[in-house]
């Protein structure tokens, strides 16, 4: 009889382990930038070559850094829904990652531009230093200039309103 | 005369794109030889963060051709690995590499398997103990009595 319970009990413990492995996503790593000052840059503006876009653009408001590109099929997922929270007044910068100029600004003419600003990386030096692996990437970023949250994949109205708005929420909330 | 050669020497370099992405295979030159292994050993030991289960050598995404591009830029700059992958790991964290570090997270990935083999030794031996312990008995009266039924013999 122990020894049923036994093997039972490890076989369970065996599917446990197993199921909860094929529930996680791969894809997500955890990214050593949360709560690390927003990696410096100076990138020429993607409308606008004359234009700088920099780091410190970021500051003093809690904002979202979407990093996207023409190319970046599941970009486009999300697109309408980055459209609707800039029309909410959420402030939206963007990082076009490895793009060229004229797709990219063709790609926002056709789907609307949902950013107040947007850097232009075109070799992926930003991206590296951001830790960019696969666009569509939303970086959370506090008034204080400090990732708060990255997240991969293009955005879903659940991690809206379950993770991020609440958290930019308690960002803007909080004295700085 | 020697300056034009050193020249002329350096084109291929420029040529060979240390500022562009660089696709598997590309021949790269390296002042020193050790230079060379470095940036052989980095790319193998580091993995590539779009397509998981690739490091970055043989690896032909464009993250991928970037990264060697950086790694190669920093090792001809005469960075050591411990900085280079010091770089990489404070952007991409720990997953990117391939030998992981010994740390508490990581503890039972490193000594699981020795784990698994104590556990393993553990109840194999349990298994043997209680299996010489039944052979040591020897038979009950009752089975003596029936191997003497079948037999036609005293025991």
């Amino acid at each position: 009889m122990l020894r049923l319970v036994v093997s039972f009990g490890v076989f369970g413990l065996l599917v446990l382990l197993l199921w909860t492995g094929l529930g996680l996503d791969p894809r997500e790593l955890p990214s050593p930038l949360v709560g690390k000052p927003a990696p410096a840059f100076e990138l020429p503006e993607l409308l606008d070559a004359n234009e700088r876009f920099q780091h410190q653009a970021l500051r003093g408001q809690t904002s979202l850094l979407n990093v996207w590109a023409s190319w970046c099929v599941s970009c486009r997922a999300e697109h309408s829904l980055l459209m609707q929270l800039a029309r909410e007044g959420v402030p939206i910068y963007g990082l076009n990652y490895k793009d060229t100029r004229s797709d990219a600004i063709a790609y926002l003419r056709r789907g609307g531009n949902p950013y107040r600003a947007i850097g232009f990386d075109e070799a992926g030096q930003v991206g590296i230093d951001w830790g960019v692996y696969g666009t569509p990437e939303t970086f959370v970023i506090g008034p204080d200039g400090v990732i708060r949250y990255k997240h991969v994949g293009p955005l879903s109205r659940r991690v809206l309103t379950e993770k991020i708005l609440p958290l930019m929420q308690s960002l803007d909330g909080a004295p700085s | 005369m020697r300056w034009l050669w050193s020249v002329l020497r350096c084109l291929p370099l420029l040529v060979s794109a240390p500022l562009a992405a660089i696709p598997v295979g590309t021949p790269l030159e390296f002042e020193t030889p050790a230079q060379e292994e470095q940036y052989q050993t980095l790319i193998r030991e580091l993995r590539c963060t779009v397509c998981q289960n690739q490091s970055l050598v043989n690896s032909n995404a464009g993250l991928a051709q970037d990264l060697r591009r950086n790694i190669y830029q920093m090792t001809r700059a005469g960075q050591d690995q411990e900085r280079i992958t010091e770089f990489m790991v404070s952007r991409y964290g720990d997953f990117v590499l391939y030998r992981p570090p010994l740390q508490p997270n990581t503890y039972l990935l490193w000594f699981g398997p020795i784990l698994f083999l104590l556990v393993g030794v553990l109840v194999l031996v349990a298994m043997i103990g209680r299996q010489r312990r039944a052979h040591d008995k020897g038979l009950s009266a009752e089975e003596r009595a029936r191997l003497a039924d079948l037999t036609g013999q005293r025991l």
